[in-house]
């Protein structure tokens, strides 16, 4: 495995780790407001992180890491 | 008697009945050979894999369980969401290793991969014997998941009379599992997606405009539910918990045997890899399953009298079904029953097939029948397989449903106990094989009595941190004691200059595939 090769693929492995900091902080999102659509932010919050967490791993594919 | 609903259900169960038999003849192959019964040939593409780890990972009991947890206890059921949206980057950076390593050199189990990559048979029974207890309980739970359904269209019979409709679905599924293996729930699980997909999507569309949007579901959820609680001076409350749950379950999960065969079935490292960005489809489900228990919260099912009976029977698991009754037509309330039932199959199936692999290359071949031919061996699985699912049967038959319960909650810890030797093993075979027995018994013994400590009613262990109490999921606790034991232990034994044992892997393994 040349270097180049594996700084890319850590790269994307410290990318597929964005979601772990993004739900582990509980206190960021324990909370109300703002509200959306009637939905509190501790819920329309962690729903976001499923879809952003799905376009990494799907970008990761792509990226043949 | 609910007739409509019970219609419904019957017409479903016979269609994916004659489906499990069917699926015998499904991409043809020997089924007197584990691989074939056992991995399904591994041949599975990038959509059979995806509704069969769908079906695997959201069984029965989730689609009960986890809305229960979100009407009993509110905000803290929802660490299904962080749960499973951590799964997948995981399973993506991790498990394709597996894969591999597993297609190169023939392996069935995850304790087949141990036994190879530490040179250690006791090691490989350790992860055998894991998998295989945390996998009983979980097939039982499964049961609760059925039990439940068939009750709400309008069973009351006790004793033998009121377990029949139980024994006979498991019986049908007893049979295809054994003529089919692993195609049997790999078709199923198709209509049991389909079926899903269908409920639930109806469900969130239909439900919130009858009870007048989401600005007033979520303004009859009370106030000490729709957060969490906010920590004290010298506790970290349900913050720890909640984070520790979804981290420990996320790492646990792919540990279960069940899921290690649904991803060993599959075709290339790519259809892993593919469904790994796939599968977070399940995670919206799973989030609009969770938002089921607030349904039913604001539709006041709870409160109905027409429900009383069966909420004091069943308690907060019977919310998503009287949902379900309460809010459609008795023939779509009939469908969702078949869902959740269906649901409960295909997941049962699998967890049989692997604990029954299990058993025959790590416990059978291993240590009673060294010289079985192919043949024998996947005769000793398939008969493994009603083993495993007549325990399972009479388990929750003959005792009380909290048991089953209590030791799913046990299962999770167990289970991640093998993380060292799998998946550290994956990367590194630095930690001596003795070393990762003995950090195994260590987990084991320190996560078990954590539960124990609770009375086995939760698996939130409430760490004392000199004055600051950090509640946190006992998986977790226990498997750094588990690793940092390890890790201590192989330096002593290299020190003594204890042999580690022959590797049977070599490094390119870890990356081989078959295109």
């Amino acid at each position: 495995m040349t270097s180049a090769h594996a700084a890319r693929r850590w790269f994307w492995y410290c990318l597929l780790l964005v979601p772990y900091a993004g739900v582990l902080w509980v206190p960021l999102y324990n909370r109300v407001d703002p509200v959306v659509f009637g939905i509190p932010f501790f819920y329309w919050f962690q729903f976001a992180w499923i879809i952003v967490t799905a376009i990494i791993t799907a970008l990761a594919y792509f990226a043949k890491v | 008697m609910n007739r409509p609903a019970l219609t419904v259900f019957i017409l479903l169960f016979t269609l994916v009945t004659v489906l499990g038999f069917v699926a015998a003849r499904w991409r043809r192959g020997d089924l007197n050979h584990l691989n074939e019964w056992g991995l399904a040939g591994r041949r599975f593409g990038t959509v059979i894999t995806w509704f069969l780890l769908g079906g695997d990972l959201y069984t029965a009991y989730t689609f009960i369980a986890v809305p229960a947890l979100v009407f009993g206890a509110g905000a803290i059921g929802f660490f299904a969401l962080p749960y499973t949206l951590m799964v997948y980057p995981f399973v993506y950076a991790v498990f394709p290793r597996l894969w591999s390593v597993a297609r190169k050199h023939g392996y069935v189990t995850a304790a087949d991969f141990v036994r190879g990559r530490h040179d250690s048979s006791l090691l490989a029974l350790v992860v055998a014997v894991t998998g295989i207890l945390a996998t009983m309980p979980y097939i039982a739970l499964q049961l609760v998941g059925i039990q439940v359904v068939i009750a709400a269209m309008g069973f009351t019979a006790t004793g033998l009379a009121g377990d029949l409709p139980l024994i006979i679905a498991f019986v049908i599924l007893a049979a295809y599992t054994y003529t089919s293996g692993l195609r049997a729930p790999a078709l199923i699980a198709i209509v049991k997606d389909l079926l899903i997909y269908t409920v639930i999507i109806a469900a969130v569309i239909v439900i919130p405009a009858q009870l007048g949007g989401y600005a007033r579901i979520f303004a009859s959820v009370p106030a000490d539910k729709l957060l969490l609680k906010a920590p004290t001076a010298g506790n970290l409350g349900t913050y720890s918990a909640y984070a520790t749950l979804a981290l420990g379950s996320a790492l646990a999960l792919f540990l279960y045997p069940h899921c290690i065969t649904g991803l060993l079935s599959s075709r290339s490292r790519n259809v892993i890899k593919r469904n790994m960005s796939l599968l977070p489809a399940y995670s919206l489900v799973l989030a609009l399953i969770a938002f089921l228990g607030y349904l039913a919260l604001a539709a006041g099912v709870q409160h109905d009298p027409a429900y009383a009976g069966w909420f004091k029977q069943y308690g907060a698991t019977f919310a998503v079904p009287a949902l379900l009754l309460h809010s459609f037509p008795a023939w779509f309330a009939g469908v969702g029953f078949a869902a959740i039932a269906i649901g409960a199959l295909v997941p049962a199936a699998i967890m049989s097939i692997a604990a029954s692999n299990l058993f025959t290359r790590n416990i059978y071949k291993e240590y009673l029948q060294p010289a079985c031919t192919p043949g024998q061996e996947a005769g000793v699985a398939k008969l493994a397989s009603l083993v495993v699912k007549l325990g399972a049967l009479a388990f929750i038959i003959f005792l009380p449903g909290s048991y089953a319960i209590q030791l799913q909650l046990l299962g999770g810890v167990w289970i991640i106990q093998t993380l060292p030797a799998v998946v550290v093993g994956l990367y590194t075979r630095w930690l001596h094989r003795r070393a990762l027995v003995i950090g195994w018994l260590a987990g084991m013994v320190v996560g078990t009595a954590m539960v124990g400590a609770e009375h086995f009613k939760t698996s939130i262990y409430p760490l004392h941190l000199g004055a600051l109490t950090v509640p946190g999921y006992a998986a977790l606790y226990s498997l750094t004691i588990n690793l940092g034991l390890a890790v201590v232990l192989t330096l002593i034994l290299y020190a003594l200059k204890v042999s580690p044992g022959r590797d049977q892997t070599a490094h390119a393994d870890y990356e081989y595939d078959t295109t």
